[in-house]
């Protein structure tokens, strides 16, 4: 896929430093009027983000805001809606909710109710997502799902480094306003050889990671490292071959790689560490059911959260690990 | 004048303990002994400022700006226009022509004013009660029906209620209906006119309801510390639909939250076309000169109903709507103050209803023959492109419709 990529580095780094800081460094330096602000960016960000930016780049171009998410939204879209490429920062995904109306009401809906003489497509919001072990309640959400059901803006989750520069790089680019939720866990246990000029990787694209012929299984974010092992746990143990995909796009989602997968395997198993109820796994069993119904060789399963906020000490239990999704794996195999 | 606050942010000198003075981060403040609440002043308030009386007798000359006649000619046209087109519009609602009006009526002056004191390229965002303001810059009337009537020529591709409307030409920013939404964006607008150094301002309209939703806290309070040129324009007309002011805010309005974020307030009587317009030029100047926002709260008084879906009677008596029709009415001061100089006779005054009456019954007959756009617009502009799963759904809506198409009003689209 990166091929046609010189890949000249010689360092590695981890997502926060690379993936994230070179991104927003680059699209700094190639965008002029780009401008990054939230919550703490100033000095860095409480994921080390942003470090260096603001010394780079000025203060008028990489700013604190006050505590507020709403603002922190509303304040974006304006001065995308003036010209300006503005990365909007929230703190965790699990404090987006203040800004829904900002997201759902405005963002997304603003160029479709103006018939086109304006938009906020060069807003690009960024929050750390999911589970990193000891978050609980609100340090831990995956709140994608409320955002699929809202046409007019793009969601997009990376799984590491290579993928969060490209992806994010893209919904920069990209002339519609994107939510860029990046796995928390990730900032510090990722790394990874990451190239070091700018490239994107195309949203609304899922990509087979791994092609196989027995199990179609789909996730995104940290999920998809889980389910590497599951793939190979069931490749070792059940002599199962595994067709690994990852969405990268929840809205809109690539329907075609997906159904062509499970037109091929006839089973499919999606995971998400989010309440398994209206989680995002079931607009996609929904989809693939109608799409490929007659290849389907077992009902289609979903490995998610239990539907509770996400809990501290119980997380060992709540989480969709690998021996839940290998379990799974073999019903469907069995079916 | 405008009430200041502390210019500026808090400067902080080193800690120093031995002073006496307090060392906290949070407040520059000297120290007090005793215990003392302070009172909200909510009896005698922030002053309103004026420039005629309710006659349009100018009060103290050096306040009058001295626009020329043709200036103050324009506004009272644009004012006057502005009323005709509320009348046959909401009629034209009570006879199911259009679903749905909002009048301004009682409020032109805050329209007006303000919009004569701006410079044709600020970006005006509002809320709904505006409209005034976009006539001001030239929006042809045709295109008020247009959208109104949800019809082919309609900036907005038919896709929003009435009175949403929008201009990119005219910088006026498409209404959407969530109250206050646009007073952040508003804040990050302004931002990023003060980063492209245009010399521009950012206007933001909002009625003194829209500022008890938190988007209004979250705007006055990132434009502050942000440092943007913005004027922050309160339409403090009474009521929000029913819920009059006593039931809306406890404190002295809305001007004297300005203070609390650090903010230069105003408040002005609303139904003083001069006022208006002074404040709002006076807040314009030193908003893009200082990189500060300011607040305008400018006192007026809804005399129709709150829209079509409402009747006012209900929760307000006739005579308190009189009075603000009869006895303080933007239209009627401004009309006094120009017959007084001589400028606007009886006859003038009759031949102008009966043309401005014609202009908008013209615009009003041609766009009701209109059609309405093409139904493919239902799907484009959700994204910048189209995608494939809204592809897929036009197609199975045409194929339905095909199917079923004397069940579906096809004639009045576009071909």
């Amino acid at each position: 896929m990166y091929s046609s990529m010189s890949m000249c580095m010689n360092k590695t780094c981890n997502l926060e430093i690379l993936g994230l800081c070179f991104t927003v460094s680059i699209n700094m330096r190639c965008i002029c009027p780009s401008v990054i602000f939230g919550e703490d960016v100033a000095f860095g960000g409480v994921f080390r983000c942003t470090v260096g930016l603001r010394d780079k780049y000025g203060k008028d171009r990489v700013f604190n805001t006050p505590l507020c998410e709403q603002g922190i939204v509303g304040f974006g879209i304006g001065a995308a809606v003036a010209g300006a490429t503005a990365i909007a920062e929230i703190q965790f995904a699990d404090y987006i909710y203040p800004a829904f109306d900002q997201i759902v009401n405005e963002a997304a809906k603003y160029r479709y109710r103006s018939g086109n003489l304006f938009d906020c497509g060069n807003l690009t919001i960024r929050a750390p997502w999911g589970c990193v072990g000891h978050g609980s309640l609100y340090h831990s959400q995956s709140p994608e799902a409320f955002f699929a059901h809202c046409p007019g803006i793009k969601v997009v989750i990376p799984r590491g480094p290579v993928q969060c520069k490209g992806l994010l790089l893209s919904c920069i680019a990209d002339q519609n306003p994107c939510i860029f939720f990046e796995p928390k866990i990730l900032y510090r246990a990722a790394v990874e050889q990451v190239p070091t000029e700018a490239y994107t990787i195309p949203l609304s694209q899922a990509e087979v990671i791994q092609e196989g012929s027995d199990v179609t299984l789909v996730a995104w974010g940290t999920q998809i490292h889980v389910l590497r092992e599951v793939a190979n746990m069931a490749q070792e143990k059940l002599g199962v071959s595994c067709e690994l995909i990852d969405l990268q796009t929840i809205l809109p989602w690539d329907t075609e790689t997906v159904c062509k997968s499970v037109a091929k395997t006839g089973r499919l198993l999606i995971s998400h560490e989010a309440p398994i109820t209206g989680g995002f796994a079931a607009e996609i069993s929904s989809t693939v059911q109608e799409e490929c119904f007659l290849n389907l060789e077992a009902p289609i399963a979903r490995v998610c959260g239990y539907d509770t906020p996400f809990p501290h000490i119980f997380e060992p239990f709540y989480i969709p690990d690998k021996w839940k999704c290998f379990e799974a794996v073999k019903k469907l195999i069995s079916y | 004048s405008f009430l200041g606050s502390n210019c500026g942010a808090l400067r902080q000198q080193p800690f120093d303990s031995s002073e006496e003075k307090p060392q906290f981060p949070g407040a520059s403040a000297e120290f007090i002994d005793h215990l003392e609440f302070i009172q909200p002043n909510v009896i005698s308030g922030i002053p309103v400022y004026r420039v005629m009386d309710r006659a349009g007798k100018i009060i103290n000359p050096s306040e009058d700006p001295q626009l020329s006649k043709e200036q103050v000619l324009n506004f009272y046209q644009k004012m006057t226009l502005l009323n005709t087109m509320d009348r046959i519009l909401y009629e034209s609602q009570r006879q199911g022509r259009i679903s749905f009006y909002m009048t301004n009526y009682g409020e032109e002056g805050t329209h007006i004013g303000s919009a004569a004191a701006l410079d044709p390229r600020d970006l005006v965002f509002g809320q709904y009660r505006e409209a005034g303001v976009l006539m001001y810059r030239g929006f042809p009337l045709d295109l008020f029906m247009a959208q109104c009537y949800a019809n082919v020529d309609d900036l907005g591709k038919g896709r929003q209620m009435p009175v949403h409307y929008g201009s990119k030409d005219l910088n006026f920013v498409t209404i959407s209906s969530p109250l206050a939404t646009q007073i952040p964006q508003a804040a990050g607008a302004a931002y990023a006119a003060k980063r492209e150094n245009t010399n521009l301002a950012v206007i933001c309209y909002f009625g003194e309801g829209a500022a008890s939703e938190g988007d209004a806290h979250a705007g006055f309070n990132f434009s502050a510390t942000l440092e943007c040129p913005l004027i922050f324009f309160c339409r403090n007309n009474g009521y929000a639909i029913s819920t009059p002011t006593n039931e809306q805010y406890r404190g002295d309005g809305i001007a004297a939250r300005g203070p609390g974020y650090g903010m230069m307030s105003i408040r002005v009587d609303g139904n003083d076309v001069f006022a208006v317009y002074n404040a709002t030029k006076e807040a314009r100047r030193r908003a893009v000169a200082e990189n500060q926002p300011f607040l305008i709260e400018a006192m007026t008084y809804r005399i129709g109903h709150h829209s079509t879906s409402d009747d006012s009677s209900a929760y307000r008596s006739v005579d308190e709507v009189n009075y603000w029709d009869k006895q303080d009415h933007p239209i009627s001061r401004l009309r006094h103050y120009m017959t007084a100089r001589s400028w606007w006779s009886e006859e003038d005054e009759r031949s102008w209803r009966k043309q401005s009456r014609k202009m908008v019954m013209e615009a009003f007959e041609k766009a009701e023959k209109r059609h309405k756009p093409h139904p493919d617009l239902m799907f484009s502009d959700v994204y910048e492109e189209m995608t494939p799963n809204l592809v897929k759904q036009k197609e199975a809506m045409w194929r339905h419709v095909q199917q079923y198409k004397e069940h579906y009003p096809l004639d009045a689209y576009a071909k």
